[in-house]
């Protein structure tokens, strides 16, 4: 079973859409039912990746299956190539966590089409862990669009008033991106073929070691960049997410911040950076520049919000900022910071999204002038909302602090540094933001005669928000058990980006690789000088070295 | 190439048109039998049709990896020739299936169409089949001929007039173009024989910049690139399509098309290969111009016939960027898109047939409106044909677009794959404009009808197959598309 668990945990959904197309579509609380059933299924299915050691050791894919799937002779080879290491492992089982979380989101706030709504977040499940675990770009690829068309959907059928323009522009922007992608991706594979690296295939280890000439890089990095930059997203190309986030249901909303978002930002992670040294090098200011601009430009269009969703939607363009600025650190604490921020986000933003959805199915608004006092009559509700709202400003003690301080200590160790000043003040606007939408919507007088009446969460609502809760305490106080899994990947990817831009910076054309990458190229062709790097980060070079 | 090369001419050899004339047969049988039927009764017409088509179908794949040469090397029934029968026969076949009721519905029983598709099928065959000049003429002429009459089948209703009147007015004008290019390529060669006309060409290369090549090949442009709708020779399409009957411009839009573009490339491929440079940058250009000028004109319709009418425009220019690519990827990748675009649009306009009662038909896109609430599959349906026609995976328009843009980088032309994408990126807006419609709407009261039939039903069911397993399983197919040319 475990040589087909990744499978298993992807097509599992797939299989309980197949099956949830024969029940009637009269009962909806069965269909909701079947629904989480299945979610929940797919998320036990996953938890022995979650126990599973061998990441804290192995920077290397586990629970790999590579099979033939589209076979034309010498021209292409695409191969169901997948597999789950430490970067993927815990978005893989965000998106597992989230999912129950989300149809059970939807108990009331879905009650048209409903068995539509269940169909398209099934397939939105397949296709979101089937992107995160294909290591074959053209496998990736089919995932990564398949992935447009339920959140299109889900948008444009159960959102608000808003929602045919924000579901078009939604989908028009990320396929833009995407398209672009294609054409790059297939550059990519011709450039393989060309220098006698591949036969015919796509496969994602092999592209690793490429040597792309830095000129055609640029091109291809670009590319790679603006098709993840839509998606993350970052500026000047994140508007679409706070039409779309307004726009969409609750569930929609919780998905698109808890996951999709991170697409753009793994994608950088496994894509666009380890095939692109050169060019990371390259753009390295110009993107840390964006992210910077994100986290600030986001942090004060979210002060001005007078709607609590779209606050929340801005304020995802400023986190998604952090991240960004965490990777291309590049250094352990920035990488690592980051990819923790990315499952922060996903927890955080999808719990405060959800605690928009409960204010808005009590009183069908979500503008701030219409609340104020509801601690009073919601104590609970207060309780949470005031949780996530620290862990969403990063307070220590919550999983916000985590990720953000090893953002930023990353940013500050590496190149990054001046950045790194401009981002800390995003951390102040955070609070800036979200203290004063708290104060507003919380405290203060209830004067609002329909808010005086407000029922405080049901055990429903108690119970979504609960497994958020323990994480983000989990993680804010314990994220070892997180981080151990995540460091010899992290480490590796790292190696992969930085390790090759030194050989790259020194232009030594007999030199391959870095050491550590020989181990495919050394079976086949002798390398004629070998390039290590000593503690102090210079590159030594052993010339005439011959291996066997 | 070379299979063609070394032929033995064999002066008769009934083989290498077996599929044509079996259809043939069929059709006069059909034809006789239609004269002595009831008057209306049509069903069984369209049913033998059917089956004509499966037997003609079975005796193709017949000859499949055994090619059939013969008639003095005007006619090969080769491997390339066999792939676009089959994506004849079956836009025919699926179209067939959906006509019937729509023909009774609209008031135009008339036994005569099948025989008429059968007869434009055996047509486009020839055209693909043919080997010498003045095969593809007989060829084109049949599927014209026959296609005039199907687009203003609807006598008493004015757009089909107009839409058969100008058809076949402006197709006898381009007509005259692509007979003067041959006749002047054959001044040049003194022959009409392609494989011949080619090495003759080759041979010295002065021949290929002589004024008369280049104006030969020009004229002959102008008449394949009219019958594919290429930009600027596209003005009659929008107009054809919309005034034709339904099915008519489905069938239109998948079969007649694809059979334009197998002779176009045998003929520039294998006549005319050497002067590729010359050719190349001039439809460089033009697949851009088509692609742009089908997807944003398609932007501005409310009539959704039209919409797919200009969409197969921009369609007939992607596939167009895989002949200026040449390369072996690039050129099966068309004829692996024209399967593609068999099964999608066609799938697309079956669903327009059902959508609508007896003379009136629902084709805005507020008629539209809600659609897919109404008929829950039938949306679906068309959201999968949507899909695929935008070229979003898993579906047989992404593999085809893949192929020819795979193809485009290839042989380096990247920028033109990079406005291919940008392009399928504007036609994303109409397409998504019609579910925009279908599912984002209320339904529309006063457009409450459909009408189902069982034929319509199987092509539909068909096409989303074929849609499916073109997107998910190419192999087999792109493997077959890889050994079809030449």
């Amino acid at each position: 079973m475990t040589d087909h668990l990744l499978s298993l945990v992807t097509f599992f959904p797939l299989l309980g859409l197949l099956v949830l197309l024969f029940l009637p579509k009269e009962n909806g609380g069965m269909l909701k039912g079947f629904t989480l059933a299945v979610t929940l299924v797919t998320f036990i299915i996953s938890l022995p990746l979650a126990f599973d050691d061998v990441f804290k050791t192995s920077a290397g894919m586990q629970y790999v299956e590579n099979y033939s799937w589209i076979n034309i002779g010498n021209y292409f080879q695409m191969n169901y190539h997948v597999g789950v290491d430490g970067i993927s492992l815990w978005l893989i089982l965000l998106t597992t966590f989230i999912m129950p979380i989300a149809v059970l989101s939807t108990w009331h706030s879905v009650d048209k089409h409903i068995k539509g709504f269940m169909a398209l977040c099934l397939l939105l499940e397949t296709a979101m862990l089937g992107a995160f675990i294909s290591l074959d770009l053209f496998l990736f690829y089919i995932f990564w669009e398949l992935m447009l068309i339920p959140m299109y959907f889900m948008i444009g059928i159960w959102g608000g008033k808003n929602r045919v323009y924000a579901a078009v522009k939604f989908f028009i922007f990320t396929a833009v991106g995407s398209l672009l992608m294609l054409v790059a991706i297939i550059y990519v594979y011709y450039f393989a073929v060309q220098t006698g690296m591949t036969v015919a295939g796509f496969d994602l280890s092999t592209f690793y070691l490429l040597e792309i000439p830095a000129a055609v890089q640029t091109w291809l990095f670009l590319a790679f960049a603006f098709s993840f930059a839509i998606k993350v997203p970052m500026f000047p190309v994140h508007t679409w997410l706070p039409d779309a986030h307004t726009e969409a249901p609750t569930a929609g909303s919780v998905i698109l911040a808890a996951i999709l978002l991170k697409m753009g930002t793994y994608g950088y992670i496994r894509f666009a950076m380890p095939l692109f040294p050169d060019a990371v090098q390259q753009f390295l200011p110009y993107m840390a520049l964006l992210a910077v601009i994100g986290i600030i430009y986001g942090a004060l269009v979210a002060m001005m919000q007078t709607d609590v969703k779209r606050l929340v939607a801005y304020s995802s363009v400023s986190h998604l900022g952090f991240v960004m600025l965490g990777i291309f650190a590049l250094n352990m604490q920035g990488v690592t910071g980051g990819m923790i921020q990315m499952v922060n986000h996903g927890i955080t933003t999808g719990a405060l999204f959800l605690i928009v959805g409960f204010i808005y199915e009590r009183r069908h608004t979500r503008e701030i002038k219409d609340f104020g006092g509801l601690a009073k009559t919601m104590p609970i509700f207060a309780t949470i909302f005031m949780i996530m709202t620290f862990s969403s400003i990063g307070l220590p003690g919550t999983n916000g602090f985590v990720g953000e301080f090893l953002i930023l200590m990353g940013a500050f160790q590496s190149e990054l540094r001046w950045f790194a000043v401009f981002a800390t003040t995003g951390v102040i606007f955070a609070a800036v933001y979200m203290l004063w939408m708290f104060q507003r919507v919380m405290f203060g007088e209830n004067k609002n005669p329909e808010n005086q009446n407000l029922p405080d969460l049901s055990g429903r609502e108690i119970l979504l928000m609960a497994p958020l809760l323990v994480f983000v305490f989990w993680i804010g106080i314990y994220p070892n058990p997180f981080f151990e899994k995540m460091n010899p990947a992290v480490a590796q990817v790292i190696e992969q980006v930085k390790g090759r831009q030194q050989i790259a910076a020194l232009q030594i054309p007999a030199a391959s690789h870095v050491a550590r990458d020989l181990s495919i190229l050394e079976e086949q062709a002798p390398v004629y000088a070998e390039v290590t790097v000593d503690e102090e980060g210079n590159a030594v070079i052993e010339e005439n070295k011959t291996t066997e | 190439m070379e299979n063609l090369v070394q032929i033995a001419i064999q002066n008769v050899n009934m083989a290498a048109v077996m599929p044509p004339l079996v259809l043939s047969c069929f059709g006069m049988a059909l034809l006789m039998i239609s004269v002595f039927s009831r008057r209306g009764a049509t069903s069984h017409v369209a049913w033998i049709s059917v089956v004509a088509l499966v037997v003609t179908g079975v005796v193709s794949v017949a000859y499949w990896n055994n090619p059939q040469f013969g008639f003095t090397g005007a006619v090969a029934l080769d491997n390339y020739a066999t792939f676009f029968n089959i994506i004849f026969l079956l836009a025919a076949g699926l179209t067939i299936l959906m006509s019937d009721e729509y023909l009774k519905r609209e008031g135009y029983p008339i036994g005569e169409y099948y025989p008429l598709i059968l007869f434009t099928t055996a047509g486009a065959m020839m055209m693909a089949s043919g080997t010498d000049m003045m095969t593809i003429f007989l060829g084109l002429e049949v599927l014209s001929i026959s296609l005039y009459v199907l687009a203003g089948l609807f006598r008493g209703q004015l757009r089909s007039n107009e839409a058969g009147l100008k058809y076949f007015l402006l197709g006898a004008f381009s007509t005259g173009f692509l007979l003067y290019g041959m006749a002047l390529l054959y001044g040049v060669s003194g022959t009409t024989n392609i494989a011949d006309m080619g090495m003759y060409l080759s041979a010295d290369p002065a021949l290929l910049t002589n004024p008369m090549t280049v104006a030969g090949m020009l004229l002959m442009s102008v008449g394949f690139l009219f019958k594919i709708a290429i930009v600027p020779f596209h003005m009659w399409t929008p107009d054809v399509y919309e005034g034709a009957p339904t099915p008519v411009t489905a069938f239109m839009s998948a079969g007649p098309k694809a059979a334009a573009f197998a002779a176009f490339v045998r003929i520039f491929i294998l006549a005319l290969g050497g002067m590729q440079d010359q050719w190349t940058s001039l439809l460089w250009v033009l697949a851009v111009l088509t692609m742009t000028v089908g997807n944003v004109m398609a932007i501005y319709q409310t009539n959704i016939k039209r919409i797919l009418a200009y969409s197969s425009i921009a369609h007939a220019g992607y596939a167009l960027v895989g002949l200026v690519a040449a390369t072996q990827i690039g050129i099966s990748g068309i004829l692996f898109y024209m399967l593609a675009y068999t099964f999608m649009n066609i799938g697309a306009f079956a669903i327009l047939v059902l959508a609508g009662k007896k003379g009136e038909e629902n084709l805005t896109l507020e008629g539209f409106s809600g659609f897919g609430y109404k008929r829950p599959f039938l949306g679906v349906a068309m959201a999968i044909f949507l899909f695929s026609l935008m070229g979003i995976p898993p579906t047989a328009g992404f593999a085809g677009k893949f192929y020819i843009f795979a193809g485009a980088v290839e042989a380096g032309f990247i920028w033109l794959a990079v406005l291919g994408v940008l392009n399928s990126a504007i036609s994303l807006y109409y397409y998504l404009r019609i579910m925009v419609y279908m599912y984002f709407r209320d339904p529309a009261e006063d457009y409450a009808w459909v009408s189902m039939n069982t034929g319509a039903m199987i092509s539909i069911v068909v096409a989303i197959i074929g849609v499916f397993y073109l997107g998910v399983l190419p192999s087999a197919v792109m493997d077959m598309a890889r050994m079809a040319i030449f």
